[in-house]
Formats: C-alpha cells, structure tokens, sequence
C-alpha cells in the first residue's frame, strides 16, 4: 500500500447545506476509500442526493468542506471545472445529449474538455461502449434507446472522461424494473475493476451484494454507517430498522402521521 | 329519479346532437361559399385586370425585378437577420446572465426595440446616425444602414425567442455538462444552444419573413436605382407606367420566398422533432 491510499478519495466534513429555511444537511461527516463502494440509503427528503450533488459541487454546500483525491472543492478559488473532470456523474434522468448520437455523446467531452484528438476520443468512446454491452448502438440517437441503454451510455460517457470516482443519483430509479439488471450488472463489473463509487439507491440487493459500506441517512444526517451485513442485515437503529421494514416489504407498511 | 328518466329517454324530440352538428356544419359551408361567390361576382374583373395584370407591363419587369428588387430584398433581410441574431445571442445571454445590470441593460433593450415601429428606427438610423457622428459612414452604405435598423429591430423579438430556447432546455443537460468538466460558456456554447436552436428554429424563421417584408421601409433611407428592393422598384414602375401591375409583380415575388421557405421550416421541424422524440 502506498502513501496515497491512506488517504480518503473522497472526504466531506462538517458538511450542512439550507435551501431557504429549510436546512437539507445538517452536519455530515463521511470518508470514503480509494476503491471503495459505498451507498447510501434513506428516505426520500433525508438529503442523500443532496450529499451527492455537494460532493461534485452542483449543490453549493452552505457551511462545511468537500475534498476529492485531496483537492478541497469548497476552496472558493478552485478550478471546479478541472477537479469535475476526475469526478464521474450518473443521474436519475440519464441526461445525455440528445441532439447528439450515442458517440458523439461521448466523444464531445473528451474533445471540448480533455483537448482528446479526433481518432483517440473516437477509440475511446469505442471501447467504453463495448465496456456498457453498446458498441451496436454506436450511431443511435439517444431518444431511440431504452431507459436502461441510455443509463449505461451515461456511464460509458462518463467513464470516457477517465474518472477516479463515481458518484450514482439512484441510477435505476427512472427505469422500468426488467431494464433495471443491466444497468448494475455494469455498476458491480466497476466495482469489481476497483472504482470508487458513492451510489444513491434504493437496490438493496445490490447495496448487499456489492457495496463495501452502507450509509443510512435521516433528516439530513447520517444514522447509521457500516458494513451492507450490519446496517442492512442488523440494523442497530430504530429509524433504520423502521425505513427497511418499509422498504423490503411495502405492502406490509402501516398508515402513519405525515411528518412524524 | 327525473336524471334516470332522462337518460332512459335521451331524444324524445327533435335532433340528435350529431345531426344538430352536420346541420349546422353544411349551414356553414352554404354561407362561406355564398360570400366567396358573391365577392366574385360583384368584383369589376375587367378594369382589376387592367389595373393590375398587364402583360406587357409584367413582362418589362424581367429580368430586373429578380435580378436586382429581389436580390436586393434578400440581401437586406439577411444582412439583418445575421445582425439581429448575433446582437440577440448577446442579449439573450445578458438577459440570463448572473450580473444585474446586464440583465437590466437587456430589459430595457428589449422594452424599447420591440415598442418602437421599425419605421421609426429607419429614419433613426437615417437621420439621427449622421448628425450624432458628423463625418462618420456606416460600413457597407445603405447596406449596413439596413443590416443595422433590421438588426436592431430584430434582435430585440430574437433576444427573447433565443432565451425562451435556452430556458425550455431541460436544468439536467446544463448539469450532465458541468459534471463532465463543461465550463458554464462552453456547455453553453456546445451542449445548450444547439438544443434551443432546434427548439426555437420556427419562430426564429418567422421572424426571417417579418424582416424579409420590413425591408420594405429601406426607402427612407433613401435608395439609389441600384440599390432598389421589391416595394420601391415596384412602387416606382408603378407610377412611370400608371399602372399598378408591378405592384402585384411585386408582391408575388415575396410569396415566392415567404410560401418555400414555409416549407422548409415545416421539413425541418419535422426532422427536430425525430431525432429528440
């Protein structure tokens, strides 16, 4: 092990973000390892995309710091533009370009941001797509895709920026459910090459199955942090126990008070 | 009780409402056509004919009315159509722009350029230029003068038609962009423009047609013969000849631009609306 990988890829401290009144995070503290996948589970409104958007910056955090492989990004005179570019981002909605075919999606960044010639953003593209099981849909359009197909052109467009972290905004929560397999078959096969991902979802398989860590959130703070087998398997706290009853068996969930 | 009677017993009398429709649709078709064939019949046909359909009239006409009145009324339009669209890009963007006063400079622009008739703008630029900078020529002659007045004018409606565009694409691309390392002007310029463009592509090529018929007000800048556009060489042929047929001449040669380009627009929309839907 080298000096490096003693220190976290990703660290936030102190992190408290208000929209208005209405305080969203409300004090996180979170280290995550080089290569290491943790996701992040809670209800919704519990802030957890929030956290994800403040660790790229697209949310402005209110109090706090955010470093990235050791660059602050709260720094107020840091080239954000050039820290984002090691930072890969897959959102809900997929947003791909869709004035733009499924290589050109990819190729465009690599051009306009990293200064890629023509031939090696084209290579590049080229072998991220075979990597997401695209490489036929090269020419397509995005708006001829699947939810699924789109959501794997919008790794494969990031990965072509050749991140060193990977940050998931629920990933799957748009997709029709039959679609949804593809998409993580493609987020454990990163995993397993030893990316370091921070995933908001509500896949608890996959949480089990592949994260190194869970993080369970509430109102805007961390509760319980920990192994996929402690958190998921043996929640220890009340709040966590009560939003996984709900979530692996919602037909099971009672009426309650709103905003209890 | 009576609503269960009613609905047992709908059409007691009288028409159902699908044959008070056709009814009333076919008493519609009676009157439209009634009032075409009375316009028709009413209309002294011989003397519109020889007001406005001389042959020989017409036939002087060519090939000058192409080849110089509507060359010329194309190359106006464009030039300040070029004009308007880049002084619009500018001041779409100073409209969404994070800096106050920009935004505020863009406001009044607008309010101004868009309550003002082209017509008074001309005669601006025609007159007030030329005081307010004694010895100064705007570049290209009447040419830049008109690029100049349609432009102004144009990019005050375009200014609003673009940042509309640029609002109507989804906070995600910009986001998507950003992410990817985009710097706010580059994502701009290579991810979110383009997408208004397709978005605002038909009101901007109606805003094409309106100048294409405001370059008609070039007359009050004065115009030398060679710099004639469609309205004044029809106009002035008109009154050497006493004859209103060049004005028909005229005015079909705008339609002769307005009604493809109508078409163009149609195809193109069509093809937007493939490739993101």
């Amino acid at each position: 092990m080298t000096v490096e990988t003693s220190r976290p890829e990703i660290e936030v401290r102190g992190l408290h973000k208000s929209f208005g009144t209405n305080e969203v995070l409300k004090g996180i503290d979170l280290e995550i390892g080089q290569g290491e996948v943790v996701c992040v589970i809670g209800p919704s409104g519990s802030g957890k995309s929030t956290l994800l958007r403040c660790v790229n910056l697209l949310e402005e955090p209110t109090k706090g710091q955010v470093f990235v492989g050791g660059t602050e990004l709260t720094d107020p005179d840091v080239d954000i533009d050039a820290v984002r570019r090691r930072i890969g981002m897959v959102f809900q909605q997929f947003n791909l370009f869709p004035h733009l075919t499924v290589t050109e999606n990819l190729t465009l960044p690599q051009r306009r941001v990293l200064r890629r010639g023509k031939a090696r953003a084209a290579e590049v593209a080229a072998e991220n797509l075979e990597r997401v099981g695209l490489a036929e849909k090269a020419d397509a359009y995005p708006a001829s895709l699947s939810g699924g197909q789109q959501q794997r052109v919008a790794i494969a467009r990031s990965l072509s920026m050749g991140p060193e972290v990977m940050l998931f905004d629920e990933p799957t929560s748009a997709l029709d459910p039959e679609l949804v397999g593809d998409v993580l078959a493609v987020m454990r096969m990163l995993a397993r090459e030893g990316m370091t991902m921070m995933v908001v979802t509500h896949e608890m398989t996959f949480a089990r199955e592949v994260a190194d860590r869970v993080v369970f959130m509430d109102d805007g703070m961390i509760v319980e942090d920990g192994t996929p087998a402690q958190v998921i398997g043996a929640p220890r706290h009340e709040r966590t126990r009560h939003f996984l009853s709900r979530l692996l068996d919602p037909a099971m969930a009672d009426v309650e008070e709103d905003g209890a | 009780m009576t609503a269960t009677d009613t609905q047992l017993q709908p059409r007691k009398k009288g028409l159902t409402r699908r044959q008070k429709r056709s009814l009333s649709r076919g008493v519609q078709y009676v009157v439209f056509v009634g009032v075409v064939i009375a316009f028709a019949v009413s209309a002294d046909w011989g003397r519109l004919k020889n007001q406005f359909a001389q042959a020989d009239i017409a036939d002087q006409m060519f090939p000058d009315v192409i080849t110089l009145a509507l060359k010329n009324t194309v190359l106006y339009t464009l030039s300040g159509f070029v004009v308007g669209l880049v002084l619009g890009m500018v001041i779409a963007l100073m409209r969404l722009s994070s800096v106050g006063p920009y935004r505020w400079f863009a406001g009044v622009y607008i309010e101004i350029f868009r309550g003002l008739p082209a017509l008074l703008i001309f005669i601006f630029i025609g007159v007030a230029v030329p005081l307010a900078f004694p010895g100064t020529e705007i570049i290209g002659g009447t040419y830049g003068k008109v690029a100049l007045a349609l432009g102004l004018v144009a990019a005050a409606y375009m200014a609003e038609t673009i940042r509309a565009g640029i609002q109507a694409v989804p906070k995600g691309q910009m986001e998507a962009a950003r992410s990817l390392g985009f710097s706010p002007a580059r994502a701009m310029v290579s991810i979110i423009i383009p997408q208004a463009f397709r978005i605002i592509l038909p009101p901007l090529t109606n805003e094409l047609v309106l100048l294409f018929k405001d370059s008609s007000l070039v007359l009050f800048l004065g115009v030398t013969l060679e710099e004639r556009e469609l309205s004044k060489y029809g106009r002035d042929l008109a009154s050497t000849t006493a004859n209103s047929t060049p004005i028909l001449v005229a005015g079909l040669c705008y339609l002769l631009v307005t009604i493809p380009l109508g078409f163009v627009v149609r195809r193109m929309e069509a093809k937007a609306q493939e490739a993101v839907k």
